[in-house]
């Protein structure tokens, strides 16, 4: 039996809300040789540098960023053994406690799902066009990324 | 001819999402930037040699240093903040 479990692609950019424990349960599938799943799911937060956030607007690079998303997962797919990966991440407006992105990776022991999901997380926080701009009491802003993620910036 | 994209706060601030724009003596990325400074205020601001500026050609991460071509889609744009 195949390791992809349901005809919906692994690897996901939508405006659509989506269920964290659906997505796991389709990447698990019917497949018996999964014996761990590690998943990353990234929320969205009510409050950020110290002022209340309403609402949150996702921008993204259409086309860039599902293919900057697939080269990362092939990364990881050819470092670990893995017998699968979804990530799915939102576009658009969201509100507060809904889920950002989903990382889910499913392999035979643990230590493979762990470092391929913080893998995979990790280069999509610095690598996949992406931008948050919140809407606070106080306006909107953009998001400034965050010097411990080192971006790969050129100047 | 290149086109020229900008997301996100460059977008806003500049005023432009996309462009056509001649790349006649552009070589490299940084012969765009050093053209693009020279529009104005906002744009030398911007993307000033200390500023925080992702680059992607085609669709692909790039440098300072890559080298453009004719027809390339050359996207400019803040740091990445998904995830």
């Amino acid at each position: 039996m195949s390791y992809m479990a349901s005809d919906t692609p692994n690897i996901r950019v939508q405006s659509e809300p989506f269920d964290p424990n659906r997505e796991v349960d389709e990447l698990r599938g019917n497949d018996p040789t999964v014996g761990a799943v590690v998943t990353f799911i990234g929320l969205m937060r009510d409050f950020n540098e110290g002022v209340e956030v309403q609402r949150l607007f996702l921008e993204h690079y259409p086309g860039m960023t599902e293919k900057v998303l697939k080269e990362i997962v092939a990364e990881a797919t050819e470092r670990w053994p893995l017998r699968g990966c979804r990530v799915v991440h939102r576009v658009g407006e969201l509100t507060p406690m809904e889920p950002i992105v989903l990382v889910a990776v499913a392999s035979f022991h643990r230590k493979e799902a762990f470092r391929a999901c913080e893998f995979i997380i990790d280069h999509l926080k610095t690598k996949a066009p992406f931008w948050k701009r919140e809407s606070t009491q106080n306006g909107v802003r953009w998001v400034d990324a965050q010097g411990s993620d080192d971006p790969k910036e050129i100047s | 001819m290149i086109q020229l994209r900008l997301f996100a706060r460059f977008r806003e601030e500049l005023g432009i999402e996309s462009e056509q724009l001649d790349a006649q003596g552009l070589v490299c990325i940084e012969d765009l930037l050093r053209q693009l400074r020279g529009r104005g205020e906002a744009w030398a601001r911007l993307l000033a040699e200390d500023q925080r500026v992702m680059v992607a050609v085609n669709q692909e991460l790039a440098d300072r240093q890559t080298l453009l071509s004719e027809g390339d889609e050359v996207a400019l744009f803040p740091p990445v903040t998904g995830g």
